[in-house]
This record gives structure tokens, C-alpha cells and sequence, in this order.
């Protein structure tokens, strides 16, 4: 079926990408996810590829424009290689670029974007904190004014990338309490009073690093504020659909990685004297699963569309994203019970996005905030 | 110096090819198709050339089906500067043949005045290995074949071949046709930026007969079909169970 929203420049980025994760990631994904790392030259090869250049003006090495679709494609592509901590390792830019070129001052700017960009330096978005990870309206960590400096104080954690970023951008209070009062900061790794440390074993995502960052007295001087004062949060609110928007296409390219790798092996299996794939139990779960791809890929075009166009379609991306985290659920379930003992052993793509689908059910917003945020949307 | 890249659009490599139910040919209809993975490391040596300010312009020139221009946006979007389509069918089964190739080609580079042509050895599909050196005949231009590496110095094109024996260095005059073979470099993947401003390289479309060719086929495929399987083989105990075997089965 011909999707009506492909153009020239979208197909040839999604066949590049394609080429890209097949040939450098795929052959090495298992041995990076088990060693608990990528190589740094990945982030210099895809940021050659210009994956994180989308909304980055030009003489930052950006794209100059924005497509929602583009960045839904590198998300589905790249989630392809089937070790979610791929993207994740190299994705804390995607949430922090976006803020820094819109709110940081232009020395700043100049100093820093164009190596985030190709992927030189990293970044991450320091929001969630150890008291509370949906409840942002209660974060802790303070920043006091003291001349012509700031000095933050508290801690965050789960930070996506953050042991090996160059840069933060760090939510922290400023004014009087709930979302209101809070300012973000660009905080640079080699300031005085900043410490990290990373998290234990994971459930998934093993070759991306969490950390949690600590700011102990940390400086910084005050053009280091980003945007307004007390404004930080509400000024970042959109990113956090751009973001669900893009989990949906990564859940997407999961639930493709799911199906493929079910169909390959039920059709080389056989049992009871006939391919797996000639079992109708088995025909029955292909058929399931490949229905609710199919419906998750025409919501994520819409969203896409719809956003292109201006518009913040904030329930329907709450909706896609607790439906594209269930039904990545139901998929690597089934693709789990197709493949049988096969699956269960380490190393094969299913089994590891078995175990990814809880991060990617609550990071980002959970299914039970998605819900909530929902319901809201429709006014009760 | 201006460098033609002749590209040609074939079924991707890792497509199975599917024998056409007729016998006539390979299913082309509605698989995968893209550039044909020596023409890809034809184009990015001319890049590589061109970075080196040995070049000023490369073409991408692709014969075939409106469809090939694909094929010459990727070419652009990895680097080229400008393409031409040459629509020489409008049926995607329809090969057009070696010796029709290199009459086009030739006449295209009468017109555009390249002093280098940059070409795969072969292309995927039919394995002709031809249109080169035919190419470089009919222009009665050098010719370098299954490059393994180019130095380009001033009117002088060094190239390694890889040849039965080991490799050989030549140096060839320019102007000249060089293949390409697979070990000559890495080809880039387009990046995104790129891949946009591809979208405004110029894409000239001719047909055959502004040219002054006629498309015209000598070859005739008489019938396709799959390679016979592959019987199990056997594992041997010893050496004398081999010669054993080996007589058995030549006579000795």
C-alpha cells in the first residue's frame, strides 16, 4: 500500500538510513549491547548523515527546516537495528538541540551547536529528579542568583546519555513553586560543584548510559539561563510532543523488527510435520500483529501531518503513545511465543526488545500520565 | 575537468531475484530497485576526485525508464551535480544492451565535453562487463579497467587494475574510461541535508533520438531460469575414501 504522505526526499532518507543501520550498526548491535556501550564514531557517522539537524538553522549544520515525518523515519530506521539503546545513547541530543538553538544566547550558540549537531560533542535534558519523575511541577533542584551567576543546587536522574554529554540543559527553580517557577540552564560538564554517576544494570537499553547528575554549589554565569526566567518548563512543553511523537515511530520500527523476525523464523521451523507458518494459531498472531503496525503507522502519518501543519495535537499524540507501547507489548510477546526457545536466548533482536518495552512504556511519559493527559485533553 | 558517471538502475542486491513465470526475464515489477553498487563506487571516486580539486563538475547520466531518475536523485543527493535522464524505454524489463549504452554515452559526451568517464565495471544485473570498453573504443579514448585505485595528475590518470595475476599500474592519458571494481573505496551514504538539496540539481531529460541513437537490440535472451539446487555432499572418513570416490565418479 502506497503511503499518500511519502515524497522523493523522504524515501531516499529512509533508503539511506536503512543502508546505514544494516551495514554499520546491525553486524555489531549484540556485542555493544552486551559491552554496555557504542563507539563514539557512530555519533560522528550519524551525525555526518544529518539526523539531528531537523528545526537547526544551517550555519549550526542543520537542515534549516523541520519535517515531522523525516524525524519519524530516522526514529522507525534507526529502531530497526533492534537494540533500543542505540538511539537512546546518541538521542539525548534530540531533546536538547532544539532548546539550545531557540533559547541560548548566540555566543553560546556558536560555541557549541555545530558540535552537537555532527555529532563531535553530546547533550542531554536533565528535567526528571530523584523525588519524582512525572510530577515536574515538584522539581527540588534551586538556582539562586548571586551577581552575575546562578547557583544550582539538587540532583537529577535517569539521564539519558549524560555520562558521556558535554552539555546540559538543566531544569531548575527559580521562582515560587509548580511549573511556573522554574528556569532551565545550560550547564557545561567541567563546572565546579558537577558530578555524575551512572546507573546500575538495566532491564534494556544496556549500550546507552543513565546517569544521575549531581549540582553541589554548581556556577554558572547568568546569560547561562536559557529563555525567560520561571518560564523554562512552558517553553520546552512542545518538545515533550515531538519527543512522544518520535517514541511512537521508534515503537513502530520495533514492532516491524518483531514481525520480520517472527515470519523468518515460521517460515524455517517446522513442526509437526509443516512449517510454523502453515499453523493456523501461528498465521493468526502474524495477521494480529501486522494489523496493529499498520494501524500505529497511519495514526503516526497523521500526527506527522497535523503537526507540519501547525497544529499541537496533544491528545491524539497522549493516545499514540500508550497505544504504541501496548501494542509493541502485544508483538514482542507474541514474537516471543513464536520463536519459542529460540527467543528466549540471549542475543536475537526479539528477545532484547521484549525487554525494552517497559523504558520505552515510561520513559517519555508514562502510559498512566499519556491517559491522564488524554482524558484531560477531551476536558474532564 | 568534468567527470561523467554513468549509473544504472538495477534490481537491489539484496532483493532474491524472482525468474519471470514465462522464462523471459526477471520480475522487475513493483521490487526494489537501486544504483547499481559498482556505478556507486564510480561516482563517489569522482566526488573524492572532485574534493580534491582535480574536478570541477561531475554529471550522473542514467538510460533507461522515467523511474531511473530515482536513481540520479540518489546520485545527486551523494554528490553529482547535475544528471540526465535518458528515457530509452518505457518497459522496466527492457535491458538496454551494451553496444546501445556506449553509443549513447558517446554521444552524450560529445555534447557535454567530460575528460573523464568514470564507470562500474559491471552492473548487477545482466554481469555484462562491456559498456566501457566498448565506450572507450568508440571514442578512441584510453582506457583503464577494474580500478583498484586512481591518482589523478594533470592530464595523467594512474590506475592500480586488479587483474588475474595480482595488480597492475598503469598510467593513461586523458581523456579516458576507467571501470571501476569493488575494493576502490567505501561509498558516502547521503546525508539528509543533501538528500534536500538534490531536489534543486538540474535533471535534464532527453530521449535517444536527440542523441541521433537509435535503440536498437541484437542480443536475444533465449530463457531464464534458476540455478539447478545444490545436492547434499558427502563427509569422508579418509583420503582413500575420497580417491575412492573420485574414481568412481571420473573413472580413473
Amino acid at each position: 500500500m502506497k503511503n499518500p504522505f511519502d515524497t522523493p526526499e523522504r524515501e531516499e532518507f529512509r533508503a539511506q538510513l536503512k543502508a546505514f543501520v544494516d551495514k554499520e550498526i546491525k553486524p555489531y548491535v549484540n556485542d555493544w549491547d552486551e559491552e554496555g556501550k557504542i563507539p563514539w564514531d557512530l555519533h560522528q557517522k550519524a551525525g555526518a548523515l544529518g539526523v539531528w539537524g531537523f528545526g537547526i538553522d544551517e550555519k549550526y549544520g542543520g537542515l534549516g527546516e523541520d519535517d515531522n515525518f523525516l524525524r519519524a523515519i530516522y526514529n522507525e530506521e534507526f529502531a530497526k537495528c533492534g537494540a533500543g539503546g542505540v538511539g537512546a545513547a546518541m538521542g539525548g541530543r534530540m531533546i536538547s538541540l532544539e532548546p539550545i538553538q531557540r533559547l541560548c544566547s548566540s555566543e553560546i550558540k556558536d560555541r557549541v551547536l555545530k558540535d552537537i549537531v555532527t555529532g563531535k560533542k553530546g547533550s542531554s535534558l536533565g528535567i526528571t529528579e530523584p523525588g519524582g519523575g512525572s510530577d515536574v511541577a515538584n522539581m527540588k533542584t534551586s538556582a539562586k542568583r548571586d551577581g552575575n551567576h546562578f547557583v544550582i543546587n539538587g540532583s537529577k536522574t535517569f539521564i539519558t546519555g549524560a555520562m558521556t554529554s558535554d552539555y546540559f540543559v538543566v531544569g531548575a527553580r527559580t521562582g515560587g513553586s509548580g511549573l511556573k517557577g522554574i528556569s532551565l540552564f545550560f550547564v557545561e560538564a567541567h563546572r565546579d560543584g558537577f558530578s555524575r554517576v551512572p546507573l546500575d544494570k538495566k532491564m534494556g537499553w544496556w549500550c546507552s548510559d543513565q546517569a544521575t547528575l549531581y549540582f553541589d554549589n554548581v556556577r554558572v554565569p547568568a546569560e547561562n539561563m536559557m529563555g525567560e526566567e520561571d518560564k523554562g518548563f512552558i517553553q520546552i512543553m512542545e518538545n515533550f510532543n515531538i519527543e512522544r511523537m518520535c517514541m511512537c515511530a521508534s515503537s513502530l520500527g520495533m514492532m516491524k523488527v518483531c514481525l520480520e523476525e517472527s515470519i523468518e523464523w515460521a517460515k524455517t521451523r517446522e513442526t509437526f510435520g509443516k512449517p510454523l507458518i502453515q499453523h493456523q494459531v501461528i498465521r493468526h498472531k502474524l495477521a494480529n500483529m501486522s494489523s496493529k503496525i499498520d494501524a500505529l503507522e497511519a495514526l503516526v502519518n497523521n500526527i506527522c501531518w497535523n503537526m507540519n501543519n501547525g497544529e499541537v495535537p496533544v491528545a491524539e499524540i497522549s493516545k499514540a503513545k500508550f497505544f504504541a507501547t501496548k501494542e509493541l507489548e502485544y508483538c514482542s510477546s507474541e514474537a516471543m511465543q513464536i520463536m519459542g526457545g529460540a527467543g528466549y536466548l540471549r542475543g536475537n533482536p526479539v528477545e532484547r526488545i521484549y525487554r525494552e518495552v517497559k523504558v520505552m512504556a515510561i520513559g517519555g511519559g508514562s502510559e498512566e500520565i499519556m491517559r491522564d493527559l488524554a482524558v484531560r485533553q477531551m476536558g474532564y | 575537468m568534468k567527470i561523467l558517471v554513468p549509473v544504472k538502475r538495477v534490481l537491489d542486491y539484496n532483493v532474491k531475484a524472482r525468474v519471470k513465470a514465462d522464462g523471459s526475464g526477471i520480475d522487475l515489477a513493483n521490487v526494489k530497485m537501486s544504483m547499481n553498487p559498482f556505478d556507486e563506487i564510480a561516482l563517489e571516486e569522482a566526488i573524492r576526485i572532485k574534493e580534491k580539486g582535480n574536478a570541477e563538475e561531475i554529471i550522473a547520466v542514467s538510460i533507461g525508464v522515467q523511474q531511473n531518475q530515482e536513481t540520479l536523485r540518489t546520485a545527486l543527493a551523494m554528490g553529482a551535480d547535475r544528471a540526465i535522464l535518458v528515457v530509452a524505454t518505457d518497459d522496466v524489463h527492457n535491458d538496454i544492451e551494451p553496444l546501445t549504452v556506449a553509443n549513447i554515452l558517446a554521444a552524450i559526451t560529445l555534447k557535454e565535453g567530460p575528460s573523464l568517464i568514470l564507470c562500474g565495471k559491471q552492473a548487477i544485473d545482466n554481469d555484462f562487463n562491456a559498456t566501457a570498453q566498448m565506450l572507450s573504443a568508440k571514442l578512441k579514448w584510453s582506457q583503464a579497467t577494474f580500478a583498484s585505485e586512481i591518482d589523478v595528475k594533470d592530464d595523467i590518470i594512474r590506475v592500480t587494475r586488479e587483474v588475474d595475476g595480482g595488480l597492475q599500474t598503469i598510467d593513461a592519458k586523458i581523456p579516458a574510461v576507467v571501470s571501476v571494481d569493488l575494493r576502490l573505496n567505501e561509498p558516502r551514504y547521503a546525508s539528509l541535508p543533501n538528500i534536500m538539496k538534490a531536489k534543486r540539481k538540474p535533471l535534464e531529460e532527453i530521449n535517444p533520438a536527440d542523441l541521433g541513437v537509435e535503440i536498437t537490440q541484437r542480443l536475444k535472451v533465449i530463457e531464464t531460469k534458476e540455478p539447478d539446487s545444490r545436492e547434499a555432499g558427502l563427509i569422508l572418513e579418509n583420503i582413500d575414501q575420497l580417491v575412492e570416490k573420485i574414481q568412481e565418479n571420473v573413472g580413473g
